[in-house]
C-alpha cells in the first residue's frame, strides 16, 4: 500500500439480481501504467463488474474510487469526465459518421464544446484527431464512413476515441473479441505501448488466454461473482483453484463468444 | 347502480370495436415495424364492402357471411399491398413505410367516394341482435353484448394462435428480435405477408362489424386511425393483451368521463397516453425496444458541407427564386410565400428527425404556437409586425421547451406518439378555449403591416427568412452541436461513454426545431391573415413528415426539396381537381417505389454511383460531387 | 442542386400555365369555393344546384349580355387552403366576386380575406352568426338562414311543448356550441320555467354514441335538443332507438329534416322530432315546382338542400351583378344591399343592416313513410321573421 491513493480502488463491490449474487464483495486496485486483466468463465460476473466501474450499473454496496474520489453513484459521462476511457465488447461507434468525425465528437466533448451551435465541426481539432488516428494506425481511414469498417478497425477506432480525453484509466471490455489472431496481438501490443508511454492504467476483460497471459501485468480471476485469485500471470497460471474453475468448465481457450448470464 | 353497470357495459362494447382494429395494428407493427397509416383505410374498406355484401345477401347467413367475406376480401387486398408495395421498402429508412401507407390512405379516401358515392350509407342491423335487453329498467343493445363477448373471444383466439402454433411462436420471436428470426432461417417474406394479412383482416372485421351501429362514409378511416394508434401505444407496442387493456381503459374512462366533463372525449385518449408514456415509457405492457443493431441504409453517404461549386449553385437557385416577383403574378407570389414557409417548417422537422433521429408526429404544435403567438401579440397587444415576428416564435420555443423535456426521455415510436399527444393537447386547448383563441373559428384579421403587405414584399420576406433558417440549420448540422446530436442518434451508449448528456443535447435540438417551426408559423399567420386550430392539427404534422420523407430523411437538406415538391404539387392539385387526394396519394406511392431514399436521397445515390464508375484521374469527376442540398 | 433548379422551374411553369388561361376577357367570372373533397355528401348536390343556375342564366342571355362563368375550387375542408384558392381566384383568375363555402371557419377565413383584399364575397352555407354579426364586414353577404334564425324557428315550436326538463347533445365545436347557446337563450326567454338537466358534447365526427345516450337517459330529461348531424346523427339515432332514449321524449333537432341527413336514416328514422329541413316532396309553390322540374330533368335525381343553396347562391350572385352593371366591389355592395329577388322558397332580400339574406327554412316533424324518413306538417318560416330587431343587430355588428 502506497501513501498516494491508487488510480482505481474497488472495495467490496456487490450486486445481486433477484437474490442471485452476480458480484459479491469484489475488491482490487490498479496503479497508473499498469495493465490488469479481469478474467473468469462465462457468468462469472465480469461484465456486471465492469459496468459498475464505469457507472452503467449501480452496485448494491461497495465503492469505486478514482484517485481517491468516490465515483460509485456517478453516471458514465461523469466518470468519463474524470479521465476514464472505455471500449465495448460489441463496438459502439457512430455509424453514419466518418472515422475522423467519430474522434472529433469525443474531442468536442472533451473540450466542452458540445453546445457550440455555430462553430465548424469538420475543422474541429483535426490535428489532434489525426494524431489519435495515427496512433492506433487508422490514419489512412480518416475519411471512410465508419459503417464500412471491418470489425478490427472499429476496435482500433474505439481505442482512438477512448484516448481522446487523455484518460488516466482505460476500461476495455473484451478488446479483441471477434478479431483475427494477428489483429489481437497487434491491438494489445499497441494498447500496452500507449499505456506505458502515457502512464495510463488499463483494466480489460478477455476470453483469449494467450492475450491475457502475454499482455497483462497482473490478473484477477472472478468465479461466481467472487474474486478467487489475484497475481502475476505466472502466479495465476499456477493457481490450482483457477485451473479447477477453467478445467471444470472446459472452456479455457474457446470461450470467446458470448458472456450471457451476467449482463 | 344499474345505470353504472350499463354504462360500464356500454364502455366495454366500445372497447371491443377499438380492440379489434388496434390488435391488428399492434401485430403488424410488432413484427414488421411498419407504422401502418393505412390501417384506418382497411377498416373503412372493410365497412364499405361489408355494406355492399350485406345489402345484397339476404338472411342471417347472408349478413354474417357478408361480414366475414368482406374481412377476408380486404385481407386479400392487404396481401397484395404488402407484396407489391411494402416488400420493396422494408429496407428503406425507418418510417418510409409510413409515407407509403399515407399515400395509400389518401387514394382510398377518394376511391371509396368514386365507387360507393358521397352519401353516408346505413347498413342493416345484425339479424338476431336488433333489439335490447332489459337490465333493471336500463336497455342494453343486444349487439353490444355480442361485441362485449366478441372482444375477449378474439383476444383468446389470438392468444392461442401466438402460444400454440409455430407461426405464433415466430411472430412473438420476431416481435422481440427481428434479427434473430432472420438468423433462424425463417422465410421472413412470408412471415411478414401473413402477419400483414392477419392484421388487415382484424381491421376490416372491425370495420365490417360497425355496419349495424354506424354509418359507412369516406372519413371513417381518420376517425379511427389516430385513436387506434394511441390505444396500441398505451398498451405497449406489439402486446395484444396491452391493446385490450388499453382499449378497455380508454373506453371506460370516456364512458364515465363524459358524465362529469361532457367535453372530455375530444382529448381524453391523448391525455391518457401522455400520462401513461411519462410514467411508463413503453406503455402498460410493452418492453423496452431492443435497439436495432444496424440502422438500414444509414451508412452510405457521410454528410459533408457543400463544396464551393455547390454553394454557388445554391446561391444561383436562390437568386432565380428571388427574381420571381419580376415576372410572376400575385397568386404565384403568394404560393411562393406559402412554399417558402413550408420549407421552414419542413427543415425544422428535418433537423430533429434526420440529425437528431427523433421523428416527431406532432411538430405542427410548434408551428401553430408560433402562429397563435403572432395572433395574440398583434390582435391583443397590438404590437407592430417586426416585434411580433421576433417574439411570436417564442411561444413555439416555450412549448417545445416544456413538451420536449418530457418527449426526449423516450425514443422511437414512443417519442413520436408522445409528441403527437402533446400536439393534440395544445390543439384541443386552442379548439376549446373559445374566449382566448376563438375556438375553431380562429383569430381573424392578422394581416401584415403595409411594408410587407404586397405579395412581392411578403414573398421576399418569406424567402429571406426561409433562406436564413435553412442556412442556420445547415450550419448547426456541421457545428460541434450538430456532431453531438448525430452522435446521440447513432449510439446512445457511445455518446454517454464520451461524456455527452444525450437528453440535454436532444432537448436543445427539440427547442431549436420547435422555435424554427414557430418562425414558420408566425409567417404563416401573416400570410393567411388568420389563425385556426388547424395550424396545430395532426394533418399538418403529417404533412411535415411527408415532406421530410419525400425529400430524403438521410440527407442534410432534402426537406427543402421535399417541401417544395409536396407543397407545390398539393396546391396545384387541389386547385385543379376534386380528386387531389387520389392523384397526390398515387404520386407518393410512386415516389416511394421509385425513390426509396426520397428524392434527394436518390439523386445523391445516383451521383455517388456515377462517381464510383467514373474513370480514375478525370480531374473534374475526381472531386467529390455532393448533390445534397 | 440541379434538382432544386428543376423543381423551381417546374413550379414556375405550373404557375405561369395557371395564369395563361385567365386572359379571356368578355365573360363575367364568379370564383366559387367549397369543401368538395371533404363533404361530398353535401357539396355534390350543391354543385349540381349551381351548375343548373349557370345554365339557366346563360340560356336567358347571361348577365347584361355577358356570359357567366363559375370557376370552382376545392378547399379540402381547411381554412388555409380556402384562402389559397380565394387568392388564386382573385389574383390569377380575376373573378368579379367570391362565393360558396360550407364550414363556418372557412366562411370566416374567406370573409376576412375578402375584407382585406376588398373583394365581394357571398357566403353560401356557413351558419355561424359571427359572419354577419360579430365578425361581419362590408364585403361579406350570407345566403343561408343563420344559426340564430334556425334556432329561433325551432324555439317557436319547442316553447309550446309542455316539457320542462331539457338536455342537449351537440358536436363540440363552434357550430354546436353556438346553436345550443342561442337555443337556450331564446328558449329561456320564452319559458323561464325550463331546467337544463344535462349537456353532452361529443367530438364532431367521433361520437361514442352508446355512453352519450346512456348519460342523457340517466339525467331523465323530458325533451332533448340535438345538434349532431351526418354520421354522428346516424349513430346517435341508432343507439337512441335501441336503448329507448327517444321513447316518451320530445326531440328538437337542427338540420335533421334536410334530405342529406334524413335520407340515410331510412327505416330507422325516429318519428315526431321537430326539425328544420327541406321537404322537397311536399312544397307546392310555383317557384319551387319550376326549380324541381328543371333539376329533375337535368339530373334525374331529387334535390337536396345543398341543391337549393348552390342554385340560389349563383342566382343571387347573378342578380347582384346584373343590378350593379359592373364588377366593382363597391358597386356590387351597393347593388346587393336591400336587393330582393325570387328564389325557389319565394322572394328573398339581402338586408342592408347585416348583409343577411331573408331566405327561410322549413320546420316540421319527422315521420316514417314506406321505410323512409320524411318531414310532415311542415311549414315555411320566412327568414325575416326570425331575426332580432335592427337595434340589437346594430349592437352586434362592428361598424364598417
Amino acid at each position: 500500500m502506497s501513501v498516494a491513493p491508487p488510480l482505481l480502488a474497488v472495495d467490496g463491490l456487490t450486486k445481486s439480481y433477484g437474490g442471485i449474487h452476480a458480484v459479491r464483495g469484489v475488491s482490487f486496485s490498479l496503479r497508473a501504467g499498469e495493465i490488469l486483466a479481469l478474467i473468469g468463465p462465462n457468468g462469472a460476473g465480469k461484465s456486471t463488474c465492469f459496468d459498475m466501474l464505469n457507472g452503467q450499473n449501480k452496485p448494491d454496496s461497495g465503492h469505486v474510487r478514482l484517485l481517491g474520489e468516490e465515483v460509485t453513484a456517478k453516471k458514465p459521462r461523469e466518470i468519463w469526465r474524470l479521465g476514464v476511457g472505455r471500449t465495448f465488447q460489441i463496438t459502439a461507434t457512430f455509424a453514419t459518421m466518418t472515422v475522423r468525425e467519430n474522434v472529433q465528437v469525443a474531442l468536442i466533448s472533451h473540450q466542452k464544446q458540445l453546445f457550440n451551435l455555430f462553430g465548424s465541426a469538420p475543422i474541429f481539432d483535426r490535428g489532434e484527431a489525426g494524431r489519435l488516428l495515427e496512433l492506433v494506425g487508422m490514419g489512412g481511414y480518416a475519411d471512410r464512413p465508419c459503417g464500412e469498417l471491418a470489425y478490427g478497425d472499429l476496435k482500433r477506432l474505439e481505442l482512438a476515441v477512448a484516448l481522446a480525453n487523455q484518460p488516466k484509466l482505460l476500461l476495455m471490455d473484451e478488446p479483441t473479441a471477434g478479431m483475427a489472431p494477428r489483429e489481437r496481438v497487434d491491438l494489445m501490443r499497441l494498447t500496452a505501448q500507449i499505456a506505458r508511454e502515457k502512464s495510463i492504467g488499463v483494466l480489460f476483460t478477455e476470453h483469449d488466454m494467450d492475450v491475457v497471459f502475454e499482455h497483462a501485468d497482473r490478473i484477477i480471476v472472478l468465479n461466481r461473482g467472487t474474486l478467487i485469485a489475484e497475481g502475476s500471470p505466472a502466479e495465476v497460471r499456477g493457481n490450482p483453484q483457477v485451473q479447477a474453475v477453467y478445467l471444470g468448465e472446459g472452456l479455457v481457450y474457446d470461450a470467446r463468444h458470448r458472456e450471457g448470464a451476467s449482463s | 347502480m344499474a345505470f353504472y353497470v350499463v354504462q360500464f357495459l356500454t364502455g366495454l362494447a366500445s372497447a371491443a370495436s377499438l380492440f379489434l382494429v388496434a390488435s391488428g395494428l399492434s401485430i403488424i407493427f410488432g413484427v414488421t415495424r411498419i407504422v401502418n397509416f393505412a390501417h384506418g383505410a382497411f377498416y373503412m374498406i372493410g365497412a364499405y364492402i361489408a355494406f355492399t355484401l350485406t345489402e345484397r345477401l339476404s338472411g342471417a347467413f347472408g349478413f354474417w357471411g357478408g361480414i366475414v367475406a368482406a374481412a377476408l376480401a380486404v385481407a386479400l387486398i392487404g396481401v397484395i399491398v404488402e407484396m407489391v408495395l411494402l416488400r420493396r421498402i422494408y429496407h428503406a429508412p425507418e418510417l418510409f413505410q409510413l409515407l407509403a401507407t399515407f399515400g395509400l390512405t389518401l387514394m382510398v379516401e377518394d376511391l371509396v367516394v368514386l365507387v360507393w358515392g358521397p352519401d353516408d350509407l346505413v347498413g342493416r342491423r345484425a339479424p338476431g341482435f336488433k333489439g335490447a335487453v332489459d337490465f333493471f329498467g336500463q336497455n342494453i343493445p343486444s349487439y353490444d353484448l355480442f361485441l362485449i363477448v366478441l372482444g375477449p373471444v378474439v383476444l383468446g383466439i389470438l392468444w392461442l394462435l401466438f402460444q400454440r402454433t409455430r407461426w405464433g411462436v415466430l411472430v412473438r420471436a420476431a416481435t422481440q428480435d427481428r434479427d434473430m428470426v432472420a438468423a433462424l432461417g425463417v422465410n421472413q417474406k412470408w412471415l411478414f405477408t401473413s402477419v400483414f394479412a392477419v392484421g388487415v383482416f382484424l381491421a376490416a372485421l372491425g370495420g365490417a362489424l360497425q355496419i349495424p351501429r354506424d354509418a359507412v362514409h369516406h372519413a371513417m378511416d381518420l376517425r379511427i386511425i389516430v385513436e387506434v394508434f394511441v390505444v396500441v401505444v398505451i398498451g405497449g407496442l406489439g402486446s395484444i393483451v396491452g391493446a385490450f387493456v388499453a382499449a378497455v381503459l380508454v373506453s371506460e374512462l370516456n364512458a364515465f368521463g363524459i358524465l362529469i366533463f361532457p367535453k372530455i372525449s375530444i382529448i381524453l385518449v391523448f391525455l391518457v397516453m401522455a400520462v401513461v408514456l411519462i410514467v411508463r415509457p413503453w406503455g402498460l405492457f410493452g418492453r423496452p425496444e431492443a435497439p436495432a443493431r444496424k440502422t438500414p441504409g444509414l451508412t452510405v453517404n457521410p454528410w459533408r458541407p457543400l463544396t464551393s461549386n455547390e454553394r454557388l449553385a445554391a446561391l444561383a437557385a436562390l437568386v432565380i427564386a428571388a427574381t420571381l416577383p419580376l415576372f410572376a403574378g400575385n397568386y404565384a407570389l403568394t404560393v411562393g410565400s406559402e412554399i417558402a414557409i413550408f420549407v421552414i417548417f419542413a427543415v425544422s422537422l428535418h433537423f430533429l428527425m434526420s440529425v437528431g433521429g427523433l421523428a416527431s408526429f406532432g411538430h405542427a404544435a410548434y408551428f401553430g404556437l408560433g402562429a397563435y403567438g403572432i395572433a395574440f401579440l398583434a390582435k391583443m397587444a397590438g404590437l407592430p409586425m417586426i416585434v411580433c415576428l421576433l417574439l411570436g416564435p417564442l411561444l413555439g420555443c416555450m412549448g417545445a421547451a416544456v413538451f420536449g423535456f418530457f418527449a426526449v426521455q423516450l425514443s422511437g415510436v414512443y417519442f413520436a406518439m408522445l409528441t403527437l399527444a402533446f400536439a393534440q393537447i395544445v390543439w384541443s386547448i386552442a379548439f376549446q378555449w373559445v374566449s382566448v383563441t376563438g375556438g375553431d373559428n380562429g383569430i381573424l384579421g392578422v394581416w401584415p403591416s403595409s411594408w410587407a403587405a404586397s405579395p412581392s414584399h411578403f414573398y421576399w420576406l418569406a424567402l429571406g427568412v426561409a433562406t436564413l433558417v435553412t442556412v442556420a440549420l445547415r450550419v448547426m448540422v456541421f457545428s460541434p452541436f450538430g456532431y453531438a446530436l448525430r452522435a446521440t442518434r447513432d449510439s446512445l451508449l457511445r455518446s454517454e461513454a464520451i461524456g455527452i448528456d444525450a437528453k440535454r443535447i436532444q432537448w436543445t435540438a427539440f427547442v431549436i426545431a420547435g422555435t424554427t417551426a414557430g418562425i414558420g408559423g408566425a409567417l404563416f399567420a401573416y400570410l393567411k391573415g388568420s389563425v385556426f386550430p388547424d395550424n396545430l392539427g395532426i394533418s399538418l404534422s403529417v404533412d411535415a413528415l411527408v415532406m421530410v420523407l419525400l425529400g430524403g430523411v438521410e440527407t442534410v437538406s432534402g426537406a427543402v426539396i421535399g417541401a417544395i415538391v409536396y407543397k407545390a404539387l398539393n396546391i396545384w392539385l387541389v386547385s385543379q381537381t376534386d380528386l387531389s387526394k387520389l392523384v397526390l396519394g398515387g404520386f407518393i406511392v410512386l415516389i416511394v417505389v421509385v425513390f426509396p431514399k426520397g428524392i434527394v436521397g436518390m439523386l445523391e445515390m445516383l451521383a455517388q454511383r456515377r462517381r464510383k464508375s467514373s474513370p480514375p484521374g478525370s480531374p473534374l469527376l475526381a472531386k467529390p460531387i455532393e448533390s445534397a442540398e | 442542386m440541379r434538382a432544386r433548379n428543376i423543381f423551381v422551374g417546374a413550379a414556375f411553369a405550373l404557375l405561369a400555365g395557371g395564369m395563361a388561361h385567365s386572359a379571356v376577357a368578355q365573360d363575367i367570372k364568379i370564383g366559387e369555393i367549397n369543401s368538395y373533397s371533404l363533404l361530398p355528401a353535401f357539396t355534390e348536390p350543391y354543385r349540381k344546384g349551381w351548375q343548373l343556375a349557370v345554365e339557366e342564366i346563360n340560356a336567358a342571355g347571361g348577365i347584361n349580355g355577358k356570359k357567366l362563368v363559375v370557376i370552382s375550387k376545392d378547399d379540402g375542408g381547411k381554412p388555409a387552403d380556402a384562402q389559397t384558392a380565394a387568392n388564386e381566384l382573385v389574383s390569377s383568375e380575376g373573378v368579379a366576386m367570391l362565393a360558396g363555402t360550407f364550414l363556418s371557419n372557412i366562411g370566416l377565413a374567406v370573409s376576412d380575406f375578402a375584407n382585406q383584399k376588398k373583394v365581394f364575397f357571398l357566403a353560401a352555407e356557413p351558419l355561424t352568426d359571427a359572419i354577419t354579426w360579430s365578425k361581419g364586414n362590408k364585403y361579406t353577404f350570407r345566403l343561408r338562414p343563420s344559426n340564430y334564425m334556425q334556432a329561433a324557428m325551432l324555439v317557436e315550436a319547442a316553447s309550446k311543448l309542455p316539457a320542462k326538463r331539457w338536455a342537449t347533445i351537440a358536436p363540440n365545436y363552434e357550430y354546436g356550441q353556438s346553436a345550443v347557446a342561442v337555443f337556450k337563450k331564446l328558449m329561456s326567454e320564452k319559458r323561464p320555467d325550463i331546467q337544463w338537466v344535462d349537456e353532452q358534447w361529443p367530438p364532431q365526427g367521433k361520437i361514442d354514441a352508446g355512453p352519450v345516450v346512456q348519460a342523457v337517459a340517466a339525467a331523465n330529461p323530458e325533451a332533448i335538443l340535438n345538434v349532431t348531424f351526418g354520421a354522428d346523427l346516424v349513430k346517435l339515432v341508432r343507439e337512441g332507438n335501441t336503448r329507448g332514449l327517444f321513447k316518451g321524449r320530445e326531440v328538437v333537432s337542427f338540420l335533421t329534416g334536410e334530405p342529406e341527413y334524413l335520407d340515410p336514416l331510412k327505416d330507422e328514422t325516429p318519428e315526431g322530432w321537430i326539425v328544420t329541413g327541406y321537404p322537397w316532396y311536399s312544397i307546392k309553390t310555383p317557384e319551387h315546382d319550376a326549380f324541381l322540374k328543371a333539376y329533375q330533368a337535368k339530373y334525374n335525381d331529387y334535390p337536396r338542400l345543398g341543391s337549393i343553396v348552390g342554385y340560389q347562391t349563383i342566382k343571387s350572385a347573378a342578380a347582384i351583378l346584373a343590378k350593379a352593371g359592373s364588377t366593382d366591389p363597391e358597386k356590387l355592395i351597393a347593388a346587393a344591399e336591400g336587393l330582393s329577388m325570387p328564389s325557389p322558397f319565394g322572394e328573398i332580400t339581402f338586408r342592408k343592416i347585416d348583409h343577411q339574406s331573408t331566405l327561410g327554412a322549413y320546420v316540421g316533424k319527422t315521420a316514417l313513410k314506406d321505410g323512409k324518413g320524411v318531414m310532415v306538417d311542415s311549414s315555411y318560416k320566412k327568414g325575416a321573421d326570425y331575426l332580432p330587431s335592427d337595434a340589437e343587430v346594430d349592437k352586434l355588428r362592428p361598424k364598417d
